[in-house]
């Protein structure tokens, strides 16, 4: 691996790549279209949740109800072309604020460029959490502790940002065999995960802590390990109009923002986001992106991703871990307290 | 009553408004200090709606940030207000509006009504305790700080280091030895009163005012100056962690703050709605004279913050990627390399097995799959067997399969065959204990009955490869526990390196040698070594093997010591 790239004149060019993002942003800001701006809602110390949606009536009930029981304030969701009834649905809420549009996934850097722009006009000064619908925020004492808590307390200590570890997680036997209703709670059905193949190098580029492995990786990235799903995300900023997500929420812009990890043996406060994409539906929504090709970069090898998806796969094994909740995540050591005592 | 409250309030004023009230119809009177950067319209509400308490006083506003003298201020013009409108108060407690009172008023009324003469502030020399943040201790009283720590941290550093450099020190006025402790007290009317009308107090206001947080040192000082007994203590239960940044209770800290007895504690979480409900607890005889009792609390947080941030070493995860320049033990338990050993004997990883009871893999770093102790494609933890997965990063490989299984000792085997990436992090971890017989890759090719000429190739691969494993392991850098030996010395005397190699993985649990490993016949050994040699290849990592040296040595039968009783 490459060593780090460092120096000023690194930072300069990461700075115009900021700004390069930021000018992509104002430049797709008219893919948007309002469909329902209840924003004026939004109180100053309002927490704030993104997200650019598909085709997710069978998670929304449950997303939008653990959020809110977490501590969101106000819901931002772009509407990506769905034909399921998600728009109709999201207007019902009266936490949501909803814009729509039909143009393609991909160049908005899957979404990044189109809640780039509602985080520029709404999340200054906000903390901010941008997540998939299928991404459930937890962390340490959770039970006990709402976001703003959690909020509060990296204010105090002077943070910005918030990282968190995508956990897949996946039922036993194989993926069409797990029921789940609407509204359910989706770790209810999908309660396994694997505890300990998780690698970490420092991204040579960005120096984020760069996280792969886990259950995709293992079963369908073996042979590419390189090409395996990034799973170190920073959901959670204190956001500034200046900021901007690169790649997901995997990097951001400036990149002291995804310095959520400690380097000298520490270890800094951190959360997991519980991926459900292994719902039942998991298979159906796979047949439907091998058509459109809307995800990712390297669209070859995702389509063999998606295709062996189709066919039901198992993912569990005599070692997976039965999830339990935030305070097992702790002990395994895929969350930590740091100093939130 | 004779307890006075003092309240400093800055947010969270409907809790605050709680609090003011608690103390207020417990009969205490309580003076209350809102922070002038509150908007006009915020403060009047909160003081409207304690508008019906006769009790409660609004003292004049002082802008309080953190570190600086308003705070002092605020707290001086509260307790002159205090000390003036309600003759009969004899202590004055300070506190802010997130403290929350855990014990019932009465108690914490009884408890002083006990010590009349007593002063409770936490208060030490700076020259006895260390305990402050960024090193500034003694310096925050000689030193200048015009810029603010917290916006201006890094003019804050170098004006300080420039001070240093130059030598500069501030007079400390007569009289008074630099004192400090947490700003929350409870003080006497007489020392309070004797602190407020001090005829030095100009003298030391603009002393302090230019002290660095002067709210955690100016009572502190003073105290000592005028103080019958002073017992150096809070009676406020806030906890720091160890950048000083104080501790919030949350609704998971129900049980550990009953169990610290103390009166009061902070700063407490504003939707702690728990916390709100249950304290103060009601009236129990039985508690009523106990004394607070923070040791439990401070073991609970000092543990918990050991634990959760230094404690886990090994560990790689989203928050915590201790580079590898900063630590000497990479994985997080002691394990085992052993290289060459299972060349010598065939079936060396069962018979360790069944010796030790530790988790003996095969090759786990093999070119063709990860080997584990079970031959399973996925091991504990969803750790895959797939060569490439592992190779992308076998040191998290390494580190991932001994976290996960730290619950036992794990030993695997090694050679040149093997993918060597790993052994720079093998030989730079201190919780590896590497054991390599060098030389023992002659013995399969040997066994493979080909000639040596066949063999050759393969030979002096395989020696190069150990080669320069061995530098590695001889290097400076080099911090595991090495023991490198021949194949000649070890087939010299192979059951006591065995047995040591046992100890050393079971700990004082290994045995004496029950069973000895089966060792193939050698003796055509020497004569292949020699055709290697012959061939223009040869194998010095081996050592000297002659043909006297390759019998099956039998173990030496180890004696139990014994003691001769004397008469």
């Amino acid at each position: 691996m490459a060593p780090p790239k460092t120096g000023l004149w690194h930072a300069y060019r990461l700075r115009w790549k900021r700004r390069r993002f930021l000018f992509r942003i104002w430049r797709k800001r008219n893919e948007l279209t309002v469909s329902l701006d209840r924003t004026t809602k939004i109180s100053s110390d309002a927490i704030l949740a993104f997200a650019t949606v598909r085709n997710e009536i069978v998670r929304l009930p449950h997303f939008l109800d653990y959020y809110r029981e977490l501590g969101i304030n106000h819901f931002l969701f772009v509407d990506n072309g769905s034909d399921d009834g998600t728009a109709a649905f999201l207007a019902q809420q009266s936490d949501v604020s909803l814009w729509t549009t039909t143009d393609s996934y991909r160049l908005s850097r899957f979404g990044m460029d189109w809640l780039g722009w509602l985080q520029w006009q709404y999340g200054n000064r906000h903390w901010c959490l941008t997540v998939d619908a299928d991404e459930l925020l937890t962390y340490p004492d959770a039970e006990n502790r709402d976001l703003h808590a959690l909020t509060t307390w990296l204010d105090d200590q002077g943070e910005a940002s918030f990282g968190a570890l995508m956990l897949d997680l996946y039922p036993k036997g194989s993926l069409g065999s797990a029921t789940y209703q609407p509204g359910d709670d989706p770790t209810a059905s999908l309660n396994w995960f694997d505890a300990d193949n998780y690698r970490d190098q420092v991204h040579p580029y960005y120096h984020n802590l760069w996280i792969q492995g886990g259950v995709r990786e293992r079963v369908f990235f073996a042979d590419e390990p390189a090409r395996a799903p990034t799973l170190n995300k920073t959901p959670l900023v204190r956001w500034s109009w200046r900021y901007a997500y690169v790649s997901s929420t995997h990097q951001i812009l400036p990149t002291r923002l995804h310095d959520v990890f400690d380097l000298k043996g520490d270890s800094k406060v951190s959360g997991a986001l519980l991926h459900t994409k292994f719902l039942p539906i998991v298979a159906a929504k796979s047949a439907e992106e091998l058509t459109r090709g809307q995800h990712f970069q390297n669209t070859a090898l995702y389509q063999d991703y998606h295709r062996r998806l189709t066919k039901n796969p198992d993912f569990w094994h005599e070692g997976s871990c039965r999830y339990e909740g935030p305070a097992q995540l702790v002990e395994l050591g895929l969350m930590s307290k740091g100093r939130w005592v | 009553m004779s307890l006075g409250v003092i309240m400093l309030v800055h947010t969270g004023f409907d809790r605050a408004e709680q609090m003011v009230r608690h103390w207020a119809h417990a009969g205490c009177p309580v003076v209350v200090h809102v922070d002038s950067n509150v908007p006009v319209a915020t403060y009047d509400a909160f003081s409207q709606s304690l508008a019906d308490l006769v009790n409660v006083r609004f003292s004049a506003r002082h802008r309080c940030e953190w570190g600086t003298w308003g705070l002092v201020a605020a707290s001086q013009e509260a307790a002159t207000l205090l000390l003036e409108d309600f003759p009969e108060v004899q202590h004055a407690f300070l506190a802010s509006g997130t403290c929350l009172p855990l014990r019932p008023i009465a108690e914490l009324q009884r408890y002083l009504d006990a010590h009349p003469d007593t002063d409770f502030i936490e208060s030490a020399t700076t020259a006895d305790v260390p305990w402050t943040v960024g090193g500034l201790d003694r310096e925050r009283f000689t030193l200048q700080f015009p810029f603010a720590w917290k916006k201006h941290r890094r003019l804050f550093d170098l004006f300080v280091k420039l001070q240093q450099a130059l030598g500069y020190r501030r007079n400390i006025p007569d009289g008074i030895v630099p004192h400090m402790g947490s700003q929350w007290w409870c003080l006497t009317r007489q020392t309070l009163d004797a602190i407020l009308r001090d005829p030095h107090r100009p003298t030391y206001d603009a002393y302090f005012r230019k002290v660095w947080i002067p709210d955690e040192s100016y009572y502190q000082t003073l105290t000592r100056l005028h103080a019958r007994i002073v017992e150096s203590r809070s009676l406020t239960l806030a906890k720091f962690d160890y950048q000083g940044k104080p501790h919030i209770f949350f609704d998971d800290h129900a049980e550990l703050l009953q169990r610290s007895k103390s009166f009061v504690a902070r700063k407490i979480w504003h939707d702690a709605h728990l916390l709100y409900q249950t304290f103060p607890l009601p009236d129990d005889p039985l508690r009523a004279d106990e004394e607070p009792n923070s040791g439990a609390v401070d073991r609970v947080f000092s543990q918990a913050v050991e634990r959760r941030t230094l404690g886990r070493p090994g560990l790689y995860m989203q928050s915590r990627y201790p580079s590898s320049d900063r630590q000497t033990s990479i994985a997080a338990a002691p394990y085992a390399v052993l290289q060459g050993l299972d060349d010598v004997f065939p079936d060396f990883s069962a018979w360790l097995t069944r010796q030790t009871g530790a988790q003996v893999h095969g090759h786990l770093f093999a070119k063709d799959r990860a080997h584990f102790a079970d031959e399973s494609e996925v091991y504990r933890g969803g750790l895959s067997d797939n060569a490439r997965l592992r190779d992308y990063n076998g040191k998290m490989f390494l580190t991932n399969l001994i976290w996960n299984g730290r619950d036992q000792h794990h030993c695997f085997q090694f050679g040149p065959a093997d993918t060597q990436d790993i052994r720079w992090t093998l030989a730079k971890d201190t919780n590896a204990s590497i054991w390599v017989v060098s030389g023992a890759w002659s013995i399969p090719l040997y066994d493979s009955g080909r000639s040596a000429s066949e063999v050759r190739t393969e030979a002096a691969r395989l020696q190069r490869i150990e080669d320069k494993f061995l530098r590695v392991l001889r290097s400076p850098d080099a911090r595991a526990r090495i023991k490198i030996m021949t194949l000649a010395q070890f087939i010299e005397a192979p059951m006591d390196v065995l047995q040591t190699i046992i100890d050393d993985i079971a700990g004082h649990r290994g045995n004496a040698l029950k069973e000895v490993p089966k060792m193939p016949d050698l003796t055509g050994l020497p004569d292949f070594l020699q055709d290697l040699k012959n061939q223009g290849m040869h194998p010095f990592l081996t050592g000297d093997i002659t043909v006297g040296n390759t019998q099956q040595t039998i173990p030496a039968v180890r004696r139990k010591p014994y003691v001769i009783s004397g008469q």
